[in-house]
């Protein structure tokens, strides 16, 4: 997985609420057997019309926030479907970082496992990053997981708070699977028990 | 003494391999369900790294979303990709050793319905899948939730999966339905009370004795939904009936193992002082029969009510609603009663069981769709559609104009051909009704069996009440 330290780069004001796997990826996506790709499509009903051409309004069109890596969301980001496709959708558009007043389980969940940081704050901050995105190409703000800091454009400081297994994970880039495997052991004996005392599963 | 419990925490404590100091946990997982679209790339992952499936024999794997429900599909899935998303999942579960269902067994139907159908569904397990409706398997008091792809791959590594506890959550339904009330009505209602975000964080358990009262088939309708609640999990404690409901099905414990499993699951219950995080209270007697107005699960109002404004909400709801009433195509103030649909969609896994459609036919018998509209009853595995047929449930909805379709996924989530056009206007029994779920700008309203068979007769959203 790749590591996440810290990221400067330009912000993307969404601010919508109910943001769902639907809209950052919808279903005719879903067909791919690969996790690359996707970054063409994310939130692709917003983003272009029927036509394949895209719509001028929509955020992540305009010139200033083409090359975004930071999307700030509103609350119940992510709701939906367990799609892992919307964070690989994210990831592959260069986003690596989602900030919303709050997440949906399972997306925050895939956020982590690909290498994105998703930052849940309270609403009034959210809007202090809101408004800062909605400055452009210029505003670009600083995202340090170490520290558990966001810097805006203009200097201020808001912290984070983040799960210390998961940070640990992100800032060395660490796989999950790899870290369970060491615990073999454990689960060889946990099988084992079972064996006796739920024998049926 | 022991603290008392919820029914989550003793499941929870079940599974328990490992946990570290800060909490993160390693949990044993019972029950693996893999269907095509959630699990290429998990499997890749696998081969890429020379791993295979640890539990294969706790590993069932049916394709659903991907597949056509058409009568012809023993010719093959005309669209290449779905095709080969398919065809990807016929080999995985080849070549990995898992239980397979593929599109011709008679069995193959949505994963959630086939997993309680054949029994790998039981109390106190924890049962995960790459599907959020995972909640589904909470109404037999096993812990039950969706994961991503890459917590898929690990479960398939490690057969176990890293996870925190939840919060827990009550939600209590007490007293008696009225008639035409059913069990999509409360789960929706109970959304339209908490809010899609009402239950993040929690694991709710639905109790009280409305619930009670439900058939297995109404309890799985409920736990459906807990994920559209924002819960990480829906759970009920297992009765008689549940017990009932599993006895005899082929992969249920026979014999002294089902003695021995009678034994413990009869102490998967919340104590009596369980400590509980947020508790909500539902008189039974206030449900009406209800459907979704907006493009969120939580758009909820019975169906005598009207078409709300955008400034009867408040905050980043205002704006929400003013995008919900724009792509429904509603104006404020008209009557739920007088909304006219093209379409009625019965099926999916929240209401594709055999009840959801005795339901549906009790009200259908003897009458015709209204004219013009496209109908179809897409059931929810083959074996409810083989159940059906015996019953002659398929001639009541044949009779009356609807299609009887092959079972999956369908026009739940249209990744198959069984898509809305734009602007098409759905009754629809699924349980996501977000913007273009039912097809490119479709336009979705959430109900239950009974009230999407009303509006087939009508044309309009219905009460059922009216035709009872
Ligand atoms: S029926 Fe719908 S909700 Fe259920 S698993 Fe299929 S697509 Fe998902």
């Amino acid at each position: 997985m790749d590591k996440f330290t810290t990221l400067t780069g330009i912000a993307a004001p969404l601010p919508m609420v109910n943001v769902d796997t639907d809209m950052i990826i919808p279903k005719q996506f879903l067909k791919t057997i690969k996790r690359e790709g996707l970054g063409v499509n994310l939130f692709d009903e917003m983003r272009y019309d029927r036509q394949g051409n895209e719509i001028p309004e929509f955020v992540l069109n305009k010139p200033q926030y083409r090359d975004a890596e930071i999307l700030i969301g509103g609350e119940n980001f992510g709701c939906g479907s367990s799609r892992e496709h919307a964070p690989w959708a994210i990831k592959d558009f260069g986003i690596r970082c989602v900030i919303a007043p709050s997440f949906a389980d399972i997306f925050f969940n895939n956020c982590f496992k690909n290498g994105i940081l998703p930052i849940a704050l309270p609403q009034e901050q959210v809007d202090i990053l809101m408004k800062d995105a909605e400055k452009g190409a210029n505003a670009r703000m600083t995202v340090d997981l170490e520290k558990q800091e966001i810097t805006t454009s203009d200097g201020e400081v808001i912290s984070f708070q983040v799960d210390p297994f998961r940070k640990h994970c992100l800032l060395n880039g660490l796989d999950d699977i790899g870290l369970t495997m060491e615990k073999a052991a454990r689960i060889d004996a946990f099988e084992a028990n079972l064996e006796q005392s739920r024998p049926w599963v | 003494m022991t603290a008392p419990k919820t029914l989550y925490d003793k499941i929870w404590d079940a599974h328990l391999v490992h946990e570290a100091e800060d909490g993160t946990s390693l949990l044993y997982i019972d029950r693996h369900l893999v269907h095509e679209v959630t699990s290429p790339q998990a499997f890749e992952g696998l081969r890429m790294a020379g791993r295979t499936v640890r539990a294969p024999d706790k590993t069932i794997a049916v394709p659903d979303h991907n597949v056509p429900t058409t009568l012809d599909r023993a010719n093959g899935i005309k669209n290449e990709e779905s095709r080969i998303q398919v065809e990807a999942l016929d080999r995985n579960a080849k070549d990995f050793g898992i239980h397979y269902y593929p599109v011709s067994d008679l069995r193959q139907g949505i994963v959630h319905i086939v997993g309680p159908e054949n029994g790998w569904t039981l109390p106190g397990m924890t049962v995960v899948c790459g599907d959020s409706h995972t909640a589904t398997h909470g109404a037999f008091g096993a812990l039950a939730h969706g994961i991503g792809t890459s917590e898929v791959e690990h479960v398939l590594a490690t057969q176990t999966l890293i996870q925190s506890k939840s919060k827990n959550m009550k939600v209590e339904i007490t007293g008696e339905l009225r008639p035409g009330v059913t069990a999509k009505d409360i789960t929706l209602s109970v959304i339209g009370r908490t809010g899609t975000a009402g239950g993040t964080g929690h694991v709710i358990e639905y109790c009280g004795e409305a619930i009670r009262e439900l058939s297995m088939e109404g309890r799985m309708t409920v736990c459906n939904m807990a994920i559209e609640g924002g819960a990480r999990a829906g759970l009920i404690a297992p009765d008689e009936k549940t017990f009932e409901y599993i006895k005899g099905r082929s992969h249920a414990p026979k014999g002294a193992q089902w003695e021995a499993a009678m034994e413990w699951w009869k102490t998967l219950f919340s104590d009596e002082d369980a400590h509980w995080d947020k508790v909500i209270t539902i008189r039974g007697e206030d449900i009406a029969p209800v459907v979704t107005w907006g493009t969120s699960p939580e758009d909820v109002l019975p169906i005598d009510a009207v078409v709300p404004a955008p400034e009867d909400f408040q905050g980043g709801k205002v704006e929400a609603a003013k995008r919900s009433l724009d792509y429904m195509g509603l104006q404020p103030g008209t009557k739920l009663s007088d909304v006219e649909i093209d379409t009625v969609f019965i099926g999916s896994c929240t209401n594709g069981r055999i009840e959801d459609l005795r339901a549906a036919a009790a009200v259908l018998k003897g009458k015709k769709i209204k004219a013009g509209l496209r109908a179809m009853v897409v059931p929810g595995s083959g074996l409810v559609r083989a159940q059906a047929e015996e019953e002659g449930l398929a001639d009541i909805f044949q009779e009356a104009g609807f299609e009887w379709r092959l079972a999956g996924c369908s026009m739940c989530l249209a990744m198959n051909p069984d898509q809305l056009a734009p602007g098409e206007r759905c009754a629809s029994t699924s349980n996501r009704n977000f913007e273009g779920r039912q097809g490119y700008k479709g336009r979705t309203h959430l109900m239950s069996p009974a009230m999407a068979a009303a509006a087939a007769v009508t044309g309009k959203l219905t009460d059922v009440r009216e035709m009872m």
